[in-house]
């Protein structure tokens, strides 16, 4: 386990030692505080225009959660399939392509230690990416009354596409020594299964709900607001457990390549 | 402590190294003689656990290489031919890394960085970034990324290349003094290197094994050195033979497949580098 770790430490330090953490963590922000402002500029002119139309019972009905935090927490699961490649492209490939690999696996550690010790390494950069992302629940706890359980579910799907987005990037990650054919792939990959539940409907049962299934964004959307299932949370620790048994079984092969 | 058997390993159908035999022994410096393309990287790579071979068996302190791989790995230190460093990284932080996953306990690792930074003379750019040290440097943070765990058996992969007169007998030196209580196998196509440093010597050539015999016997039987030119030209010979036989073919085939390793370099590389008994650092 202390070698898992030792690779998880290395991996963290790496990023923060290369422009990409800083380069992902301020775009992220970027794009991500866009969107929140205009999500919350949008709440406040509702709120203008209902006070101004005398509509309690419109006020009533209105929320920080449902207008604010749920859709940002929705789009941003569409920024995290563009940014996860970018964190993941590296984990690997970049490893092949310095003749590291060599080090790592000429070194008493085995390709099942790699593989978890570069998932929890780019899982710990995942939460400080996440950890400044909670600046904007905080700046709506201040000044409004957000249900906080629901945010914290919000996260929770978050959390859970990240990894398994981490999963599939460090696959592709190990199947090649370009960190751009190991980005493209990753991307694609996550891409195709944002997009998966697009034919659902044309193509019918029992198809169409194989599709949805397999959809990485339709699990979240129960964990959005609010409620957790079951069955959610095994798809993404699923997705998970899939990557991770392909990084280790191709980088077990690289040994016989 | 090292007993290498029948050895061999094929890419494909190319076979980089066949029925190669030697054994090592505590205390010992074997080096590994030959030149590029002659298996000596496929060799090492198999004594480090990093691949296995096709056929025959080699034991590292009593440990298979194959069937007892992390044990093997845990008693050998390995410098490989390209070093593999992370250029962000300072060598101290980087030393980190390698003994924690080698098993040095945090108690111990400071002293054992310290150990390896003094061995290779590189204390006074401990804490600058690797990308910015120089080339000689660079490998000498890797070769003290291979003793920093104390490993029982030490395989150096062309130790010296890159290195200024000075510190190629810095590291000479230092490989000298950790031969005292382990086992050093050195890989070289520089002749002065084995003779200087070398008890037994293993010439190799087209993944066969020509020599194998004590410094001191070969160079009383034979001229040491024209065994090691026989075999370089030899092969700068078949080399040109084999280039004009694919200078002839190439308009009408595709181009063969690169092999992963060393090997498949042969028909490229060995005239242009050898023969070649100097690294040209004043040797």
């Amino acid at each position: 386990m202390s070698n898992v770790w030792a690779l998880a430490y290395k991996e963290l330090r790496a990023y923060f030692l290369s422009p990409i953490a800083y380069v992902v963590l301020a775009g992220f922000l970027l794009i991500t505080g866009f969107m929140f402002w205009n999500m919350l500029a949008q709440f406040s002119r509702f709120v203008a225009i209902y006070s101004s139309m005398q509509r309690p019972d419109m006020m009533q009905q209105m929320n920080l959660n449902d207008m604010v935090m749920t859709p940002l927490l929705g789009n941003v699961t569409v920024v995290f399939i563009l940014i996860m490649p970018l964190i993941t492209m590296r984990l690997f490939a970049e490893e092949r392509a310095r003749g590291t690999d060599e080090l790592l696996l000429t070194s008493p550690i085995s390709t099942l230690e790699i593989t978890f010790g570069k998932f929890f390494g780019a899982a710990l950069f995942l939460l400080v990416l996440l950890g400044l992302f909670f600046v904007y629940p905080l700046v709506l706890m201040y000044f409004g009354d957000p249900e906080i359980p629901r945010i914290l579910t919000g996260y929770l799907a978050l959390l859970l596409i990240g990894l398994s987005a981490i999963a599939l990037g460090l696959f592709t990650s190990t199947v090649t020594d370009s960190q751009i054919v190991a980005g493209v792939l990753a991307g694609g990959l996550l891409l195709m299964l944002l997009l998966i539940a697009w034919p659902a409907d044309a193509v019918g049962e029992p198809f169409g709900t194989v599709l949805r299934y397999l959809s990485i964004t339709d699990h979240s959307s129960d964990l959005m607001r609010g409620l957790v299932k079951a069955e959610d949370v095994i798809y993404y620790l699923s997705v998970v457990a899939i990557g991770l048994f392909l990084s280790q079984r191709s980088l077990e092969s690289l040994r016989w390549r | 402590m090292i007993e290498v058997q029948q050895l061999t390993k094929f890419y494909g159908r190319h076979a980089a190294i066949r029925d190669v035999s030697f054994t090592a022994n505590r205390g010992e410096i074997l080096g590994f003689l030959g030149p590029n393309g002659a298996g000596k990287t496929t060799t090492m790579r198999i004594l480090t656990g990093y691949m296995p071979a096709t056929s025959g068996t080699a034991k590292v302190a009593g440990f298979d290489v194959f069937t007892e791989s992390r044990d093997v790995r845990a008693r050998v230190g390995y410098l490989p031919e390209n070093p593999p460093l992370y250029p962000e990284f300072t060598p101290f932080a980087y030393l980190d890394f390698v003994a924690s996953i080698n098993g040095v306990t945090r108690d111990r690792r400071r002293a054992a960085i310290e150990y390896a930074l003094d061995a290779t003379a590189i204390s006074d750019v401990a804490h600058h970034p690797i990308s910015t040290l120089s080339r000689g440097y660079r490998q000498r943070v890797a070769i003290a990324q291979a003793i920093v765990h104390e490993p029982e058996v030490i395989v150096l992969d062309e130790p010296t290349i890159g290195l200024d007169p000075k510190q190629v007998i810095g590291i000479r030196k230092l490989i000298k003094s950790l031969a005292s209580d382990r086992t050093v196998i050195l890989s070289t196509h520089i002749l002065p290197e084995v003779t200087q440093l070398c008890d037994r010597v293993v010439i190799i050539s087209r993944g066969q094994i020509v020599a194998d015999d004590t410094t001191d016997s070969l160079t009383a039987t034979e001229d040491l050195e024209q065994v090691f030119l026989r075999v370089t030209t030899s092969d700068v010979a078949e080399d040109e033979d084999a280039t004009a036989e694919h200078m002839q073919t190439a308009a009408a085939e595709p181009a063969p497949h690169a092999a992963e390793d060393d090997a498949s370099d042969a028909t490229t590389d060995d005239a242009a580098s050898f023969p070649t008994h100097d690294n040209g650092d004043g040797e």
